[in-house]
């Protein structure tokens, strides 16, 4: 017991002060892309190259797809007018899908949920994870939030066992054929109102699966989606960020 | 041996150099060689109804290639070899091919979603029976599969695994020739052992390429494994420890996850490692303060993770908690041909970084950390025994660095070549085979991730436990469902 509060000191006090304080994230993090028209030659490389398809040409300007988008940085590399650049901006959440759609103008970032939802969630929103396909990354940088370094609960936020506590669904992966039932069942057991979430590029857009006949392209072809976090997976503040967009709170 | 072509780890040769048996000794080769202590590495069927064999001799490093044409159905091995039991499975499923005799031929992953978790689940009567269906979405963060367990009371007589809700089509999508996407596909065949099957792929990329790789890559590579391996050993002693009701332990250990991934993020800016491994080498290259960088992270890191770990070993109410809990024999795990870390907790001497060494390791080897009780104990233990290796690896590896490029650039695939790739996971062996056609097109390629071998074992290990401590043994063995499901 002793020795477990020796630890306990030694192991100090580790939460990180977000949103109050930004956190740093790697020097080669990629995080929201910046597009200048401008510098664009048309060359169509970059297209050619997105694993994804998350780059279109409209006219002689591009625009980009975040929820299309793994952040594999491919287009970066490939274009030698640096028409495309990936910032390490780490704020990427949006509440409509098509605010996600990245063109040379500002970013609109996620609102806060409407004031009669907002008195209901604002304080206290407990969310259930359906995990319906993808590669578990998305899952993994989830599961971190409630670790002591990022202490969602904080907020109030809380992951759940079971849908009937749930105030909304945290969803992550394509939504594969063989999970619709499951997502739909457990959508179904949360009571109303509810929020949902769609974390990583295969929640919102199928990702690298998307066009694959065992999966459906991503959760907002079988629920209604509140928040779209892109990423692939994203970075737990990126997560962390959504939700307190979603929520009202400070960043 | 003259029935079978022998080649060694990463090794490439001509496809037609893989004898092709008669049905009947194809089956019968394979069963003698386990039974002379070889074991399944892989085997998979591919168009125009043909076998393909890959066995394992661990005590030699050497790999054995071996095939046969079948039509609709040939005698199961599975009766004589159980380690077969779930290939078979899968070859049924994906080909059509019955192994008739097969006493438990089911679906693997449901290709048909309108069956899926619709299969006779094996029950067990008695008025004092009854049974416990879970998931297939759980209580945790945590992916999607059904569990069906046959109870007396807390005691489990029988659990059955049902997967197959991951299962998004990436082999075939790889077969019908998808090109941009498959260095993504094999990040993300587990997400959590994203450094381990680009590896695997890149390695059997970089044979049939005949593709040099700079030793400053390899070492690159070698450290990413190693701290892929350190991240999630360290979140599976705090997951353990949380199962257990220890918290400090449980606390610490998930934040310091955390730190380890984000070392991977220094390397390349992903925390999975994304974008890093490429066949040809490694797509980042690491300067002098990337090196202090991670020396220092590293070091702070191990200081932590021994703390909050050690805790564990001195802890009563763990200790009786993990010991004699989920047991597996070592005749079980060598019966179903077990890998990785539940294999060396059953004193099993299985681990491809020393037995089939390829890259960094043939010049750094990292001796196989064993214990023999094969209960929950042993493989939490066996995490902290590779924890320590690890970073004093990687604190070796950085001090050597050797100079020079950190990625070739690989040429064409060869034609009508077989190529066959071991990588030690930190779940454990991966192993992928490709083959390819006349114009060096990707024919078959096969992937085999440690959890395809391991998931039978969790079975075997809740055989009269209590069904209270199935969240503690499932997270000893902390298999993938993605990576099964693929
Ligand atoms: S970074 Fe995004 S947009 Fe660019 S190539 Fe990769 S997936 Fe496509
Ligand atoms: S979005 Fe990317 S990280 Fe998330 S589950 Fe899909 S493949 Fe994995």
């Amino acid at each position: 017991m002793l020795k477990a509060f020796v630890a306990r000191i030694k192991q100090g006090y580790r939460t990180y002060p977000f949103p109050k304080k930004k956190p740093s994230l790697p020097e080669r993090f990629k995080g929201r892309p910046v597009i200048s028209d401008s510098k664009c030659n048309d060359c169509k490389k970059c297209i050619s190259i997105c694993p994804t398809d998350a780059i279109i040409a409209n006219g002689n300007k591009i625009e980009l797809d975040m929820g299309r988008c793994i952040f594999c940085g491919k287009c970066e590399q490939v274009c030698q007018n640096k028409t495309i650049i990936f910032s390490r901006e780490y704020s990427l959440a949006a509440g409509k899908r098509e605010d996600l759609l990245l063109k040379s103008q500002e970013f609109k970032s996620a609102e806060s949920l409407k004031a009669d939802m907002l008195k209901i969630f604002g304080r206290s929103l407990k969310l259930r994870q359906v995990s319906a396909g993808g590669c578990n990354a998305c899952e993994a940088d989830t599961n971190v939030l409630s670790t002591l370094a990022y202490d969602l609960g904080r907020f109030g936020v809380q992951f759940v066992a079971s849908p009937r506590h749930a105030d909304g669904l945290f969803i992550t992966g394509p939504v594969t054929t063989n999970m619709k039932l499951a997502l739909k069942k457990t959508y179904d057991a949360v009571p109303s109102p509810k929020i949902v979430i769609a974390a990583g590029a295969c929640a919102i857009s199928g990702g690298i699966y998307s066009g694959h006949p065992e999966q459906t392209n991503g959760a907002d072809n079988s629920v209604p989606v509140d928040l779209y976090i892109p990423g692939c997976p994203p970075n737990p503040y990126t997560i962390l960020d959504g939700i307190l967009r979603l929520l009202g709170v400070g960043s | 041996m003259e029935n079978m072509l022998k080649i060694y780890n990463c090794g490439v040769n001509d496809f037609k150099n893989v004898p092709c048996l008669d049905i009947l000794k194809f089956r019968q080769t394979i069963i003698e060689q386990v039974n002379s202590g070889l074991r399944i590495a892989t085997l998979f069927a591919m168009p125009a109804d043909k076998l393909v064999c890959v066995l394992a001799d661990d005590t030699n490093g050497s790999l054995y290639l071996l095939s046969s044409k079948v039509s609709k159905s040939y005698p199961s091995l599975t009766p004589a070899c159980p380690q077969a039991h779930l290939f078979e499975r899968e070859i049924a499923e994906q080909f059509s091919i019955i192994p008739q005799g097969h006493p438990w031929l089911k679906p693997v992953r449901f290709p048909d979603s309108s069956l899926i978790g619709i299969t006779d689940f094996f029950k067990v009567a008695g008025s004092e029976i009854h049974e416990v269906a879970v998931g297939p979405v759980h209580a945790g963060i945590i992916e999607s599969g059904h569990f069906r367990f046959q109870c007396n009371g807390e005691n489990v007589f029988h659990l059955e695994i049902s997967l197959g809700y991951q299962h998004r089509g990436i082999e075939k999508a790889i077969r019908s020739g998808e090109q941009k996407r498959l260095i993504h596909y094999m990040e993300t065949l587990a997400g959590d052992t994203t450094i381990g099957h680009s590896l695997a792929y890149s390695q059997v990329m970089e044979s049939l390429s005949n593709c040099y790789v700079p030793a400053r890559a390899n070492i690159i590579r070698a450290i990413a494994l190693e701290l892929e391996r350190l991240a999630n050993h360290t979140g599976d002693l705090g997951a353990l420890a949380g199962d257990v009701g220890y918290l400090p332990t449980s606390s610490f250990c998930g934040r310091i996850r955390g730190d380890f991934l984000n070392m991977t993020a220094v390397l390349c800016g992903n925390r999975f490692g994304r974008g890093l491994v490429s066949p040809g080498g490694v797509n980042y290259d690491i300067d002098n303060s990337n090196i202090s960088d991670l020396k220092q992270r590293i070091k702070a890191a191990f200081k932590d993770v021994s703390n909050a770990v050690n805790l564990l070993w001195e802890t009563p109410s763990v200790l009786d908690r993990f010991d004699d809990t989920g047991v597996l024999t070592q005749k079980d795990c060598i019966d179903l041909g077990v890998v990785g870390v539940p294999a060396k907790a059953c004193g099993l001497e299985r681990d491809a970084r020393f037995n089939f060494a390829s890259g960094a390791y043939q010049f750094s080897q990292i001796p196989i950390s064993t214990w023999d009780t094969g209960d929950v104990f042993a493989r939490a233990y066996i995490r902290w025994l590779e924890i320590q290796k690890s970073v004093n690896f990687i604190e070796n590896e950085l001090e050597n660095l050797p100079d020079g490029q950190t990625l070739s650039n690989p040429s064409a695939l060869a034609a009508n070549k077989i190529a066959v790739s071991l990588v030690e996971g930190w779940r454990g062996e991966i192993c992928h085979t490709a083959i390819t056609g006349n114009n060096g097109q990707l024919l078959h390629y096969k992937i085999v991730d440690p959890s395809f071998h391991n998931w039978p074992a969790i079975a075997i290990a809740l055989r009269n436990q209590q069904i209270s401590d199935f969240p503690l043994c499932n997270k000893s063995f902390n298999l993938s469902y993605c990576g099964h499901d693929l």
